[in-house]
């Protein structure tokens, strides 16, 4: 077990160092093959242990490999280990999983890219990182991957580095997620200076007596846990892109589709609902808090999905999808229904790298066009693509037919997003209604985002270029397979791991070391107590919303443009992105710049220097040549002057006595 | 412990070397060829021998290792007293490292007058490590007024154009705060009748005023050796004309003498006034990690950008220093280790470029990563150090200066911590501008990557920054005893300090 642990963990990182280190010496081939085996092992292994972790009995649900110290100072001390328990091994499922097919899939999708043992390394790099955060035992290890993502996600956003627009995407992504990492780090100083450790179990223990200190806070005196929870809440913004931070999401989408897959949508953006779960047992004793995560999390799941509808590049649309969806992990998480938020986690990697990687296959098929206004009638090119994407298109909005079977038959969607709204409704709190009432919408705009864009790829008549379109051709086997893969996981997850995660079985899944039980059972308990109309509420707003937008992009094509005339104030708002990047360059990105050209000219250059050193030699130079002038050679001077001194000598003398 | 004299080997031996520099005569070409072996041999022989002190090192033992003590000035007091513990090992071993790594960087790019050259750093090595070393106030004055002279002529001779404005200011600033320091010297003196180091930290019992006095005047010289600002603007004028060698030693091993002296001297000696000035350390900190990485923001030339973010790490360091508990300080010390190796490296990393195309201006790069993919990795890695990403050494000062100062302060760990946000911006920003891209200017279509000699030159240095992110404990387990005993020393005289007011 323990070795199986540490395999999964290291194999990628040697398999990227392997790839990135010698790629000139041994080529594209091998350095292909050496990622992918290295991943499709690492995915069999995480299989096994989720296995005997989640079915296990309660003494195995916990293992903690420790494998060196990593740093020591005074009483703070930091292992390197691998903690897993059952949130874990649900982690490892899912950037293993995901992370194999997303390199399989990369060895056609990059076939002709002159970067391909790099792109290779990064992909491992990256997937080293995110086992490194899901397996950490202590904050500063979390830390340690959550950084390591961004900076994988840096090198990969800027993966076609001649391109400018990729290259200023992968800063901005890394300084946006530093401003969350700021948020993070002083959270961590904080749990550290309350708790005196940063280690999980020593935490935890101290959660209740954390839940009664005051802190001192930049001059406030403040309730010690809410103030650390919230700290470390601004990390997990950035990283998720929750609103504020989300600005940096639609932009990475330049980087190649199959990262947009995996770290941009399956795994990356979504540790920090990992995060909040990781700590939820601080996070369900910090009640405000929790009650500000809701609220950001149904407002980002709202206001995402309304860009949503009106975005017209074909990752954009799925970019804000995500962004969307991972706000209702964080309402869910919000209203203490960790298990929920990890289920919607685990499907939407399923079926939200599905849509990508589909959006791919259409991408290279149209000889990388991605805006869907020319496209249309891409089904007739790649059927094998347009049902996998309905797949993942039906997982997304939720649909499945309730009440057979129990609990209803559907796809994965179906389960986990009823099973967050219904959770938000159950709660009876008012944030929680307001997250339901945003949901519910969201749910109505996420089914008309994703079926319009459906609707406009691959239905009505082909928009592009004519020589395109001859060109065009169903993507080959090596990206097709991971396709199926991800399809049968979209189709099926939900189905298959409801009763583990929030169903039945749920108590005995998750163990009790690895979420707070507490809150989770009593929400969940609530949830399935909800009226009826709530329970169906959801899935009769998707269908709406599948409804408008078959109104709209098949039955009536002229609709959406009278509505855009009808309503260009709104269109504007929602085209442009509610304004977000345009307000940041105004009030942070320039001051920034013209505040550091002022103080390095006026503030080093004037009056530093001006003052200090330039001016000091100047005053010497001044002196030495007045000084200088007094030796001018002639006697008559110095003449005078020895008797203006004898003058004011004996005056002197005369007065003082 | 050991019974020859290690500590003055460590010193002296490339003394030896650039007496065998001088001597060397014959026609230019031999003469140059054979400076360069003999400092190169002497440093890395020195380096080596610097290794038994690590590995011979006590680490349970808080107080002074291989000390030395012999008469120098008998009649008053003065000793020649050499001594290493937690606090100056490493910076010894910085020094002694960073040397041969200079010596290797400049093999092609110094053409005029070599000897002279490689006398000058083998000179710089024995009053740096003889700086770490001293354990007698008079000594140690000798040599950190001594370090100023090879590093003058290193910029004045040796420089770009501006070398001369740029020598100047340097010694003008570093001059000034120097006196001032010498009469805190002389004060002490008057007072114990002996330069002795250790006996002036058991002795030395200055009342309140007096100690504000003596303070401010060892602050005048070390705040500007760090440099604090406001009187940082010496730094990127002396980098940017400074040769590529003279920069790495500069930001390698220079700005630490400040630090080293507050931990060494303010510290111990002058307790309450130390806690007094702690305040106006933090707001000078503040301000400097701020309002230099803003700075560094609109640079337009590679020296002085990385200058400024010197500037900026270096306020973290003494945040460190003056938090003084066990976390900061040991923090302060590890990031001024690491970056006296990641700035080195960076400096270095200047070099490369300033050999093949001679500006280190910004705007005359971009995309080299097609040319030169060794030298884009090799960038990249000291700028993500540079940054403080975890597994990198950056990342583990920085993160322990925070921890401790939040505890000790929230608004200072907060301004402070804000450094992560711009030195991200900053770096990435350069690094974008010089290695990403395409290659469209014709000036650099045939630049090649680095060859075997900088490899080499880069290799310890990698290895190094990688070793302290990943086990920083090789390095932090040495420091812990001396740090504990200068902040369990400090606490015990400030307790003692608050009774005695007590009525």
């Amino acid at each position: 077990m323990d070795l199986a642990i540490k395999l999964i963990v290291l194999l990628p990182l040697v398999a990227a160092a392997i790839a990135g280190l010698f790629c000139r010496i041994i080529g594209d081939r091998p350095a292909q093959i050496v990622t992918c085996a290295a991943l499709l092992i690492a995915a069999a292994l995480s299989i096994f242990v989720f296995v005997r972790i989640g079915f296990g009995p309660e003494n195995a649900k916990l293992v903690v490999v420790k494998l060196f110290t990593w740093m020591d100072s005074g009483t703070l001390a930091i292992d390197w280990s691998l903690r897993v328990d059952t949130l874990t091994a649900v982690m490892f499922i899912v950037v293993n999983v995901v992370s194999s097919m997303v390199h399989v899939y990369s060895v056609g999708y990059m076939a002709e890219d002159p970067g391909i043992p790099r792109f290779m390394s990064y992909l491992s790099l990256f997937t080293f990182f995110m086992l490194m955060l899901v397996t950490s035992d202590n904050l500063v290890q979390l830390f340690f991957g959550w950084e390591g993502v961004g900076l994988a996600s840096y090198l990969l956003i800027g993966f076609w580095y001649d391109k400018k627009s990729a290259n200023d995407a992968a800063i901005k992504a890394f300084i946006v997620n530093r401003v969350g990492d700021f948020g993070f780090a002083l959270g961590i100083f904080a749990v550290w200076m309350l708790s005196g450790s940063v280690g999980f179990a020593e935490i935890f223990a101290k959660g209740p007596d954390m839940a009664h200190m005051r802190i001192h806070f930049l001059g406030m005196d403040l309730p010690a846990l809410e103030t650390a929870c919230l700290l470390l809440f601004i990390g997990a913004m950035g990283k998720s892109a929750q609103l504020g931070l989300h600005t940096w999401l639609p932009d990475a989408m330049e980087g190649p589709t199959p990262v947009s897959a995996l770290i941009h949508a399956a795994t990356m953006v979504t540790a920090g609902v990992f995060m909040v779960v990781r700590l939820s047992p601080l996070f369900e004793l910090a009640p405000i808090t929790s009650a500000f995560i809701t609220l950001i999390g149904g407002a980002t799941a709202f206001f995402a999905a309304t860009i949503g509808i009106t975005q017209f590049d074909i990752k954009k649309v799925v970019a804000y999808s995500t962004c969307s969806q991972l706000g209702y992990m964080f309402f869910a998480a919000g209203v203490g229904s960790y298990s929920a938020a990890i289920f919607h986690l685990m499907t939407h990697g399923f079926f939200k790298s599905l849509l990508f990687l589909c959006s791919g296959s259409v991408i290279t098929c149209l000889h990388h066009e991605q805006d869907m206004r020319k496209m249309g009638g891409v089904r007739e090119k790649t059927p094998q693509t347009f049902v996998l994407m309905w797949i993942g298109t039906l997982a997304l909005s939720g649909i499945g037919v309730p009440y057979v079977l129990g609990e209803g038959i559907g796809f994965a969607g179906f389960y986990s997003k009823d099973a967050m709204i219904e959770s938000a409704y159950g709660v009876h709190t008012t944030v929680g209604l307001i997250a339901f009432w945003l949901g519910t919408v969201a749910a109505f705009l996420t089914a008309l985002y994703s079926t319009r864009l459906m609707f406009m790829t691959f239905y009505g008549k082909y928009r592009g270029d004519h020589h395109t379109w001859e060109h065009a051709h169903e993507s080959p086997a090596v990206m097709l397979l991971p396709l199926y893969v991800l399809g049968i996981g979209a189709a099926l997850s939900g189905l298959v791991a409801y009763d583990w995660f929030v169903g039945s079985d749920w108590a005995h899944f998750w163990g009790t070391s690895s979420i707070a039980v507490k809150s989770t059972g009593e929400v969940l308990h609530q949830a399935h107590e909800v009226p009826v109309w709530v329970k169906l509420a959801p899935l009769v707003f998707a269908l709406c919303g599948i409804a408008l937008s078959y109104l709209c992009y098949i039955a009536m094509p002229q609709l959406p443009a009278l509505v855009v005339k009808r309503f260009p104030g709104i269109y504007a708002l929602f085209y442009n992105k509610w304004y977000f990047d345009e307000i940041y360059d105004v009030v942070f990105v320039k001051p920034a710049l013209a505040l550091g050209r002022i103080l390095w000219k006026k503030g080093d250059g004037a009056t530093i220097n001006g003052l200090g050193p330039d001016n000091i030699a100047a005053r010497a130079q001044d002196m030495a040549g007045v000084l200088s002038r007094f030796q001018s050679g002639y006697l008559y001077h110095y003449a005078f002057v020895m008797l203006v001194g004898v003058a004011g000598l004996v005056t002197y003398f005369m007065l003082a006595s | 412990m050991s019974s020859w004299p290690i500590l003055s080997l460590v010193t002296f031996l490339p003394l030896v070397g650039a007496l065998f520099c001088l001597v060397v005569n014959g026609p230019k070409e031999a003469v140059d060829r054979n400076c360069r072996s003999v400092a190169l041999v002497t440093s890395i022989v020195t380096f080596l021998i610097s290794l038994l002190l690590w590995v011979r090192f006590d680490v349970t033992r808080p107080g002074f290792q291989f000390e030395e003590k012999l008469d120098w000035v008998p009649a008053l007091g003065i000793g020649y007293h050499m001594g290493i513990d937690g606090i100056s090992l490493f910076f010894v071993l910085l020094s002694t490292l960073l040397t041969p790594i200079c010596i290797l960087s400049s093999w092609e790019a110094v053409h005029v007058r070599v000897k002279e050259y490689m006398v000058a750093f083998l000179v710089l090595e024995t009053f740096m490590v003889g700086m770490f070393c001293a354990l007698d106030l008079a000594l140690f004055y000798v040599f950190f007024e001594g370090v100023l002279i090879p590093m003058f002529l290193i910029i004045g001779v040796w420089g770009g154009a501006r070398r001369v404005y740029a020598a100047f200011k340097f010694f003008l600033y570093t001059l000034l705060g120097s006196v001032l320091m010498l009469l805190a010297i002389i004060t002490i003196y008057w007072q114990l009748g002996t330069t002795d180091l250790p006996t002036a930290m058991e002795q030395l019992n200055l009342p309140f005023i007096w100690q504000c006095w003596l303070w401010l005047a060892f602050f005048a010289s070390f705040a500007v050796k760090v440099p604090m600002w406001p009187v940082h603007t010496w730094l990127p004028d002396a980098h940017v004309e400074a040769p590529t060698a003279g920069s790495v030693i500069l930001a390698g091993v220079l700005l630490k003498m400040g630090g080293y002296g507050f931990l060494r001297l303010s510290i111990p000696l002058l307790p309450e006034a130390t806690q007094y000035f702690a305040p106006l350390i933090f707001g000078l900190s503040v301000v400097a990690v701020i309002y230099t990485s803003l700075v560094a923001l609109v640079q337009e030339d590679m020296k002085k950008l990385i200058a400024y973010s010197s500037v900026a790490h270096m306020g973290v360091v003494t945040i460190g220093a003056f938090i003084l508990n066990i976390q900061g300080v040991q923090g302060s010390l590890f990031l001024m280790l690491s970056h006296g190796i990641v700035s080195a490296a960076l400096f270095l990393c200047v070099g490369v470029v300033y050999d093949r195309m001679h500006t280190h201006e910004i705007a005359v790069f971009g995309g080299l990563v097609h040319r030169m993919p060794r030298y884009a990795f090799t960038f990249l890695l000291f700028t993500l150090a540079s940054i403080g990403l975890p597994g990198l050494s950056g990342f583990v000062g920085e993160f322990l200066v925070l921890l401790g100062a939040f505890k000790a302060n929230t608004w200072v760990a907060t301004l402070a911590t804000t450094g992560l946000i711009l030195g991200a911006a900053y770096a990435l920003w350069l690094y974008r501008q010089i290695i990403f891209g395409e290659l469209t200017k014709d000036s650099l279509k045939a630049i090649l990557d680095m060859n075997r000699r900088e490899v080499a030159v880069f290799l310890p240095l990698v290895l190094l920054t990688v070793w302290m992110g990943i086990y920083p404990n090789s390095f932090l387990d040495p420091m812990a005893a001396s740090v504990d005993k200068l902040v369990g020393d400090y606490q015990a005289a400030i307790k003692l300090a608050r009774t005695a007011a007590l009525p």
